[in-house]
């Protein structure tokens, strides 16, 4: 832009002096525009990397007492200050994989239904009803999870889920709350594929299943894996929906359906009422979730550059 | 046609049939699920509805939500205000001025990973940089916090919006011997307006209903604050958290946490259903 005043400099000399101040002053008003806007753009990469920095210098004092211990020692217990991430991870990790394998079948049979099957007058309707499902507030989920499924999930298997809460509980209550999400960009991932490919299929004599399976699910494949690795970062950094029926035991538990914690549960849980070295060890676990999702994220994101989903 | 090719078709079509059926039973199980939830909410929610859960402040014993909801109108309302002005300006410049150079597409990554980073995480690196210089949990550092989530929401839509305008138009504007800024704000804009508004109000139904952020940043509080931002504040998922897990021994809390929990869900689905008014005007 300043070469812009420049030019508009040069070819001034045939007007009246008040004309050139005019045109001055816009020129420089759009400069001045640019920067500020700059600015602000700017912004959006200080704050990341402020995020970052803050994490990284609020959790060092654990990191540089527990070091490596820290990732190995399997239990959490803030009395004895023995501060070790295993069962966070490992709860993290086991909730979102749960969520995965249960969301991604169900998310697809939905949107190979609303893209291939539906009949035209619900199409919108199923598909509106999907969007605003996935604007629920997730605390919601978690109070579902605690006051109606964990209570069921005990009644009819006590022997699985003796408590009702635990690991699974949590991962089934992740999967409800990202299938509207991973639905609704399957969607429209699914929906960038132009007609005549679909239409060419069918003419050939193949079924519904066929030209899902052959012609569409492959031509999207990218953007289809984008959409679920952005549930399954939903899923990773998700509170409150898990908070409530992971069943909070802050020992390492290598089961499926035992009580456990996540990264999330666990810094929700015992922010508020800690200090000292049990704070920074949690700030330390806000870091290794941060450091988690923004691999997973960055990984969907690349594969989902092609698409034009606008969702967040 | 012979029988092999008949039975061909035969197992074809009765394999189309079997995954359309499961496709049929996925969806059919995916909105069994999402209904139950809805209609346990409503259930539980209605019974705890009355006019004087809007008027009275929480108690540990009777009371109402009116604290609470005055709380996250107010912080919701100012962390969308500024994160209106910091996204619109920076969506302005990535749509306008990034273009294609390297600068913009580092934005852009950035701004989608932000779009998605755990709220919680954000709620942390509020109380890292606010609270603790601070000295204290504050309405503001919850704005704050819920800023940090709204502007990437904007941002993306703002630039989304902004790119469907077509060129001749900017182009014309230019022509006719507009400055650039000009175009933006008078040419751009106008047309993109819409499209920007939706963003803003899908952003701020998300925001309404973080709870992870406000742990660290707001807390929670009983009293009438009104516009007291730098003391603790009231809000929603605060209070229906709170009612959830630490008072949960007390039943007249639980129940009017699923009632402030159907309000927050119908507050949010009525913007949701706003913001789809506004771009359906669009087209």
């Amino acid at each position: 832009m300043a070469t812009n005043a420049i030019q508009t400099d040069s070819g001034l000399g045939r007007l009246s002096e008040a004309t050139r101040k005019r045109l001055q002053r816009k020129a420089r008003i759009d400069v001045l525009f640019e920067r500020t806007l700059f600015v602000f753009a700017f912004a959006v990469l200080l704050l990341l990397g402020a995020i970052i920095a803050s994490l990284i210098a609020s959790s060092w004092p654990a990191l540089q007492r527990f070091g490596l211990d820290f990732f190995t020692e399997n239990r959490w217990a803030a009395n004895v200050e023995i501060f070790g991430a295993l069962p966070a991870i490992y709860g993290t990790l086991l909730t979102s994989f749960i969520a995965i394998v249960i969301a991604v079948p169900v998310s697809f049979g939905i949107a190979i239904f609303l893209t291939e099957r539906c009949p035209g007058f619900l199409r919108q309707p199923l598909s509106t009803l999907i969007e605003l499902l996935a604007g629920i507030p997730s605390i919601i989920y978690g109070m579902w999870g605690m006051e109606v499924l964990a209570p069921l999930l005990r009644t009819w298997f006590p022997t699985v889920f003796p408590a009702g809460t635990g690991l699974a509980t949590a991962g089934i209550i992740l999967a409800v709350m990202i299938i509207p999400f991973i639905t609704a960009v399957s969607r429209d991932v699914i929906n960038t594929v132009p007609a005549v490919m679909r239409e060419s299929a069918y003419g050939l004599g193949c079924t519904t299943w066929e030209v899902a399976s052959q012609v569409i699910l492959p031509s999207v494949k990218t953007g289809l894996v984008g959409g679920v690795v952005l549930g399954l970062g939903r899923a990773l950094g998700e509170t409150m929906a898990v908070t409530f029926v992971i069943g909070n035991n802050l020992f390492l538990n290598t089961t499926l359906t035992g009580q456990g914690t996540s990264i999330a549960a666990l810094i929700a849980n015992q922010f508020s009422e800690s200090d000292g070295t049990q704070r920074s060890a949690l700030l330390a676990l806000g870091l290794i979730l941060f450091l988690i999702t923004f691999v997973v994220l960055a990984i969907a994101r690349y594969l989902l550059r092609n698409s034009t989903g606008r969702h967040a | 046609m012979n029988i092999q090719t008949t039975s061909l078709y035969r197992r074809r079509k009765l394999f189309n049939q079997l995954v359309m059926g499961a496709c049929v039973a996925a969806t059919l199980v995916g909105f069994l699920f999402l209904f139950a939830i809805l209609f346990t909410l409503v259930t539980k929610g209605l019974s705890a509805l009355s006019p004087s859960i809007f008027i009275e402040r929480t108690r540990m014993s009777g009371g109402g939500l009116g604290n609470a909801i005055w709380g996250t109108v107010l912080m919701t309302s100012v962390a969308t205000v500024l994160g209106t002005i910091i996204g619109v300006a920076a969506g302005t410049w990535l749509a306008e001025y990034g273009g294609k150079g390297w600068m913009a597409k580092v934005i852009r990554f950035i701004n989608d990973i932000l779009l998605s980073a755990p709220s919680i995480i954000i709620g942390l690196f509020i109380y890292a940089v606010v609270v603790v210089p601070m000295g204290n949990f504050s309405g503001w550092a919850g704005v704050l916090s819920l800023t940090v989530i709204i502007v990437p929401v904007v941002i993306r839509s703002t630039e989304d919006m902004l790119r469907l305008i077509p060129n001749s138009l900017r182009e014309a504007a230019a022509a006719l011997g507009a400055h650039r800024w000009w175009i933006i704000v008078r040419v751009c804009y106008s047309g993109a307006r819409a499209g920007i508004i939706t963003g803003i109000l899908l952003g701020f139904a998300r925001i309404s209903g973080e709870t992870a952020p406000l742990l660290f940043t707001s807390l929670n509080s009983n009293q009438w604050n009104f516009f007291r931002l730098g003391d603790e504040m009231a809000n929603l998922p605060m209070t229906i958290y709170q009612n959830m897990t630490i008072n949960a021994f007390i039943p007249d809390l639980v129940a009017l946490a699923w009632g402030g929990a159907l309000i927050l869900t119908a507050a949010i689905l009525i913007l949701n259903i706003a913001a789809r008014y506004f771009s359906r005007q669009r087209s």
